[in-house]
């Protein structure tokens, strides 16, 4: 059963297009990451998905209710902002306890003040529930204060303490981590990974950031121009990518595309040297190779090493021309700027000057002399 | 959908009753003397006086003077305002010398001194200089404004440093920056303030009464209350008109420059 | 080249010294001259001045008009600020919220701030009128009591109240707008998700603690204008009738100008100073205790 189902929403702004005929399934229990850079529609997506924002044309779904027509409140859905957006002027416990004053208190007990004597049992409940969630986030001993005593780190638990006190059918975050240090980002993310895991609860993540949607995630929707380019895998998406935009976008250092060219005869040929590899497409053509898909090999092509980076566990050498090399540190001793090499490619992608994916096959490899 | 033509409804009502006076002041204007005080209401004359009323508004009472006045006093006012508060809210943001502190700490101090208690000693000393029912008697208490010196320096302080050093690397003397630098940097700020200046001193009721006796000088709202109190009643057609002629400015300024003036105002808010 | 600093110095010294010496000439020096001459007996125009001590205030003290000025100053800002601000602040609310025509309201409420008070006291002085008078007719429509609102003395200070919330509800309205768009969104937008999204809810809980400095901003402001009330009292009732509409700056006029008392003026004056300081520091007490308990 589909945890969450987006169906062919659009949604213009005015008179420009920021989705457009976007279908998007995330399965129950599923951690779906929105990847895509800045104006591709990823926010707007999630915002419609919340009620926040009402599609031009579409479908929500949540489990198999349609949700279109509900605002935000009735739809179960908590939300995680890239702001953190507490409450400034309430303490971190009120904080949380807000989605369940709202939702298990009548008009009457929520009247201030005089309201609190005729919800005794159910405040007490209340409380009982956001120490539960408080404790496993270390918020026990914050929950007195208010959001601009706490440190950013600090901040983003409150938020995802209140979107969980609630167990919603959904967690929404919207970019949770851009805020955070660096060295924050790596511990939060963890976190964040085992607590929707935890709690069985269907997520979906929108980010800008490839690093942290490959290693969140169990499914990656990789977003440009307000569509979808590709939803798999992680993995999938970085050996099997649907087209060259979604082949840029995954991975780090960022996929080398080299233009070439397909004869009758079905090889490829870049920089003038005819490469074992063998396409049914022909004409002009680009083949994606990564860092770690090249070789050194005598017959292969000639390049010049421009800049070398060693990274500790890995050395990146940069080829004149725009070629990574990925090597082990060992492998990459002796090697000096400005020095000729030959690379052969061990694995690579193609795709058509559209960047649309061709098939490609490598040929058995022959014998230097032949 | 409901609550928002509710809204509407509300919000309509309340302009109608902020509007009401000025409408009501155009619509007396237009009418002879017999419609004025008539039990019928009517926005519009049936017999239109409008020529009659605003001729004797500028021939009852020397209310072209009164205009002049008020755009001579009000013009030497901000000018002298803006030629002593940017060169001070310049060296108090961005130059170090001794005593700033102290001189921005009672500049604060003044900030909280409502402007009408200098008004006896003022006098007093106008008296004695024999200055009093002068232009000067009216322009000189306001050339200063400690708001415009706080307004400024507040604005001055956000322009960038480097800004400056490269001006005074270029050549320029201190006094140079503050009117080639800083002036046009600030010029929204500036806009906002003589916005600002120009409605509080054209307005300005209170000492413009003490300071000048004689009609020949009087501002506009000096001369509105002159008129009223020569006329005691009788022609308040004429009256209205005046109060017409000498409101209009300031709302078209106003309108026209509607932005200005509200960013002026709410700068009051942003400490 | 001569130390880069001391000239710098001398610079700041000079750009800041004809604005220093206007603010001593005009402002500071004649604030601390009104509380000398306040313990004097001098009248204007005498040849001698003299030390009074605390005289005048004494006299003060048991001036029956002066109590009662003092109380009608208190009464009308005590009438006109909240309902200035409580309006300023709905009008804020409700031109924030429609979205379309927010330009023309804006322009229509701001409108009586920027006119000249003097011109449209004389329009509210016919507009109170009590048989022709627009108030009147307008109240007889809706079937409200009406009465001569400015020649009666229980209803004249209230009159001239309404006149003081007509000008100053704009200032407020526009400072408010000012404090409401410093409000982030996405707390309203967290509040939605959380399960409030009614009207009540979203002011009670995001608002109106959000607009608190600005409100202690507001009321600030609009109480200390409200206190220099003047230019209506002096053209439309002259203190009256029967005093009803005496204010602490008209009494002050009064002393020290027509009656050419300057001493006694000028202690009025201290008293005025004294409560308009008591105010802003008021204001600022309570902003500062909200920063860092708020």
């Amino acid at each position: 059963m589909p945890g969450v189902a987006l169906r062919g929403i659009q949604k213009s702004f005015g008179a420009t297009a920021v989705l457009r005929d976007v279908t998007l399934v995330a399965e129950e229990g599923e951690f779906l990451a929105i990847l895509g850079p800045s104006g591709c529609g990823k926010s707007t997506l999630l915002r419609i998905l919340a009620g926040l924002e009402t599609a031009d044309a579409g479908e929500v779904l949540i489990g198999d209710r349609r949700v279109d027509s509900l605002p935000p409140k009735a739809r179960d859905l908590a939300m995680v902002f890239q702001s953190y957006a507490l409450y400034p002027y309430m303490t971190v416990g009120q904080n949380v306890a807000l989605p369940l004053e709202m939702r298990r208190l009548s008009a009457w007990q929520r009247v201030p003040v005089l309201g609190r004597m005729i919800s005794g049992a159910a405040r007490r409940a209340i409380a009982a529930d956001v120490a539960a969630v408080a404790a496993p986030l270390g918020l026990t001993p914050l929950l007195a204060r208010k959001p601009a005593q706490l440190s950013g780190g600090q901040r983003q638990r409150v938020a995802l303490a209140r979107a969980m006190v609630r167990n919603p059918a959904a967690f929404l975050m919207d970019e949770p981590l851009s805020n955070l240090d660096a060295r924050l980002r790596g511990e939060a993310r963890a976190e964040i990974v085992a607590l929707t895991r935890r709690l069985g609860v269907t997520a979906l993540y929108v980010t800008h950031d490839q690093g942290e949607a490959m290693a969140m995630a169990d499914r990656v929707a990789v977003m440009q121009g307000g569509r979808v380019l590709q939803h798999a895998a992680p993995q999938e998406l970085y050996d099997e990518p649907a087209s060259l935009e979604v082949a840029r976008f995954v991975g780090s250092p960022p996929m080398n595309a080299l233009a070439g060219h397909i004869g009758e005869d079905g090889a490829v040929v870049v920089s003038g040297a005819r490469l074992p590899w063998h396409s049914t497409a022909r004409g002009a053509v680009m083949l994606g190779v990564r860092p770690e898909g090249w070789v050194p090999a005598a017959d292969g092509i000639p390049v010049v090493l421009e800049r070398i980076e060693h990274l500790g566990a890995e050395t990146l050498c940069h080829m004149a021309g725009g070629a990574v090399l990925r090597l082990s540190p060992e492998a990459s001793r002796g090697l000096a700027v400005g020095q000729g090499l030959r690379l052969a490619v061990n694995r690579a992608v193609l795709f058509g000057p559209d960047g649309a994916r061709l098939p490609l096959a490598a040929a058995r490899r022959e014998p230097a002399f032949g | 959908m409901v609550k928002r033509v509710l809204t509407h409804l509300a919000l309509l009502t309340g302009a109608a009753v902020m509007l009401a006076p000025f409408i009501l002041m155009l619509s007396i204007s237009l009418k002879p003397p017999g419609e004025v005080f008539s039990p019928h209401f009517a926005l519009l004359p049936t017999q239109w006086y409008a020529v009659e009323n605003y001729t004797a508004a500028f021939t009852k009472v020397p209310l072209l003077r009164f205009l002049l006045n008020g755009l001579f006093v009000t013009l030497c006012i901000f000018a002298a305002q803006a030629l002593t508060a940017l060169p001070m809210a310049y060296a108090l943001a961005k130059l170090r010398w001794r005593g700033r502190e102290a001189a921005f700490a009672m500049v604060v101090l003044a900030l909280l001194i409502p402007p009408q208690v200098p008004a006896i000693p003022l006098y007093i000393a106008l008296w004695q200089l024999g200055l009093l029912n002068t232009y000067a008697a009216i322009i000189l208490p306001s050339t200063i404004s400690v708001f415009g010196i706080f307004l400024m320096r507040q604005f001055f302080r956000t322009v960038p440093d480097d800004l400056i050093a490269a001006a005074r690397m270029d050549g320029l003397s201190e006094w140079a920056i503050v009117w080639r630098i800083m002036l046009p940097t600030a010029a929204p700020a500036i806009a906002a303030f003589a916005c600002l200046s120009f409605i509080w001193n054209w307005n300005e009721f209170f000492w413009p009464l003490i300071a000048v006796q004689e009609e020949h000088l009087m501002t506009p709202p000096l001369g509105i209350a002159f008129f009223s109190n020569a006329e005691a009643g009788t022609s308040f057609g004429p009256l209205m008109a005046a109060a017409t002629v000498v409101t209009a400015p300031l709302a078209l300024a106003f309108l026209l420059a509607q932005r200005a003036f509200i960013e002026g105002v709410t700068m009051t808010g942003v400490k | 080249m001569a130390n880069p600093h001391r000239a710098e110095a001398i610079a700041g010294t000079l750009l800041a010294l004809p604005a220093f010496i206007l603010m001593w000439l005009m402002l500071l020096g004649p604030a601390v001259a009104v509380g000398l001459l306040s313990l004097t007996d001098w009248n204007f125009g005498e040849p001698r001045i003299g030390f009074a001590g605390l005289e005048n205030y004494q006299e003060l003290w048991d001036d029956r008009v002066f109590w009662i000025s003092l109380r009608n100053t208190v009464i009308y800002v005590g009438v006109s600020v909240p309902a200035t601000v409580l309006l300023g602040l709905l009008a804020a609310i409700a031109i924030e919220g429609v979205g379309r025509g927010r330009g023309f309201y804006r322009a229509a409420y701001f409108l009586p701030v920027a006119s000249t008070l003097l011109a449209m006291a004389l329009v509210w002085e016919f507009m109170f009128h009590p048989s022709v008078g627009f108030v009147n007719q307008v109240f007889r429509f809706l079937g409200l009591p009406t009465a001569d609102w400015l020649q009666n003395p229980d209803t004249a200070l209230f009159a001239l109240a309404a006149i003081g919330v007509w000008q100053n509800l704009g200032l407020a309205m526009v400072l408010f707008m000012a404090g409401l768009k410093a409000i982030p969104p996405d707390l309203y937008e967290a509040l939605a998700m959380d399960g409030a999204d009614g009207a009540w809810e979203r002011f009670r809980r995001v608002t109106w603690p959000m607009l608190g400095p600005a409100l202690v901003f507001v009321v600030a402001i609009t109480a200390i204008r409200s206190f220099q009330v003047f230019d209506t009292v002096q053209v439309l009732t002259e203190g009256g009738p029967s005093k009803s509409t005496e204010v602490l700056l008209f009494t002050m006029v009064q002393q020290g100008f027509t009656f050419l008392r300057s001493a006694y003026g000028a202690a009025i004056t201290m008293v005025f100073l004294v409560l308009t300081l008591a105010i802003t520091l008021a204001q600022t007490t309570i902003l500062d205790r909200r920063a860092h308990y708020g």
